[in-house]
């Protein structure tokens, strides 16, 4: 469901433009305001329609199982830690959900490469990946696959 | 030259009633200039469309001292301080423009109308007025288009990539400029640069009104519009279909506050 923005709610604070990770917000040439203008590009991650200080962006469902007159909404409320959205269905049906906001302040959790020990060519050449498996909340040893098996059938 | 009334002047060699022709012209301009935009954008449409789905929606019926309390709280609270724009610079430099231009427009209505007469004698208020609106506009303007552009500073264009949305910004600067600097050589008495000056002041004034249609200038009508649709949407409990606020969610904590952008 791609994003699309209210004219009459957006004053150009430029706040989606910058944290579009598909880049497709831009500003308009004519009114200086936000616009998508790719939908087809949109990554759905609604990043743009949380970022909204004016609440002027909004979704715009398939219109296969979202016909027009629906309505999806969020509300973001940093002072309380929440962030609501409200699915308004064609016949009237509304559903409400309230989550707690998980953005980590920034740099949190950036591994700092240079500060940690060079992996030597035994790890290197392992199927574990870095910070494996404590970065997967376990230290149990994760299942391989023997590198070998992979060939099976390639061989005519 | 502050307290000096440039119009009065200038009626010297343009008679008076030109000039408040003048005036007239251009507040026509832009009455016809913002109907054209009206019928053309259907916007007018589109906000009486919107404000009756959101009646349908209302949760309670507002009573008419509450629309009143409404109105006039937004008025005062988002309009007059332009409180959409959060707190910052771009708040800061819409103010100096914004009430900079009225007192610039105010003071030359008030002048050309009242103070044109040869028997006239202007009180020092009114070119003070003038003059400071005139410098107030530029200031924020100024800053505005050479710093704070959306398009410059979240697009990364260049300060010198001129669109279509700068017709409003760039004509209203050279009204003000022009005609700071057309007062500025009036007083100093030099001829010949003066009238040039008040060629393009006058100029600058035919493009700013004579361009409604095509910029920016009916915003300071429709954005006070929205603003108090928006906050009897949110008193009738329709809220344009936003959830309602969070209730009681301490249990949810961080309450992380957003970076502001800043990537260029």
């Amino acid at each position: 469901m791609s994003t699309f923005v209210y004219m009459t709610r957006c004053d150009g604070c430029g706040h989606c433009v910058d944290i579009c990770p598909s880049d497709i917000m831009h500003i308009d040439e004519t009114i200086r305001r936000a616009k998508n203008i790719e939908p087809n590009f949109c990554w759905e991650c609604y990043s743009c329609v949380k970022a909204c200080p004016n609440h002027a962006i909004d979704v715009r469902g398939y219109a296969d199982f979202a016909p027009m007159g629906h309505s999806v909404r969020v509300r973001r409320e940093e002072e309380k830690g929440t962030i609501s959205w409200r699915i308004k269905f064609r016949n009237g049906t509304e559903k409400n959900f309230v989550s707690p906001i998980t953005t980590k302040p920034w740099g949190k959790f950036i591994p700092k490469l240079a500060e940690g020990e060079t992996p030597n060519q035994g790890e290197i050449n392992s199927q574990i990946l870095y910070n494996e498996p404590h970065g997967l909340n376990t230290d149990k040893d994760l299942p391989t696959i023997n590198k070998d098996s992979f060939k099976q059938g390639v061989y005519y | 030259m502050f307290t000096t009334n440039p119009f009065l002047e200038l009626s010297l060699s343009v008679p008076s009633l030109a000039l408040k022709a003048f005036v007239i012209v251009m507040v026509a301009l832009v009455v016809i200039g913002t109907m054209l935009d009206i019928i053309h954008k259907k916007n007018v449409t589109y906000f009486f469309n919107n404000a009756k789905k959101a009646k349908q929606s209302a949760k309670k019926e507002l009573t008419s001292s509450e629309r009143i309390g409404i109105i006039s709280k937004t008025i005062v609270h988002d309009i007059a301080t332009t409180s959409e724009l959060g707190m910052g610079k771009r708040r800061a430099a819409h103010l100096l423009g914004m009430y900079g231009t009225i007192l610039f427009w105010l003071g030359s209505a008030v002048m050309i109308f009242c103070y044109t007469s040869a028997s006239a004698n202007t009180p020092i208020f009114w070119p003070i007025i003038w003059h400071i609106g005139a410098i107030m506009t530029c200031v924020g303007g100024y800053w505005f288009w050479l710093f704070l552009r959306v398009d410059v500073s979240a697009e990364a264009h260049s300060v010198f990539r001129i669109i279509t949305a700068d017709l409003f910004v760039l004509s209203l600067l050279a009204s003000s400029t022009f005609g700071l600097i057309w007062s500025y050589l009036q007083y100093q008495g030099i001829k010949g640069w003066d009238s040039l000056f008040l060629v393009l002041f006058a100029l600058s004034n035919i493009i700013l009104f004579g361009g409604v249609y095509w910029s920016k200038f009916a915003h300071m009508f429709y954005k006070p519009g929205a603003a108090i649709q928006k906050n009897l949407a949110e008193a009738d409990g329709s809220r344009d279909n936003l959830p309602p606020p969070a209730d009681a969610p301490e249990q949810f904590g961080l309450g992380i506050k957003r970076e502001a952008p800043k990537h260029y």
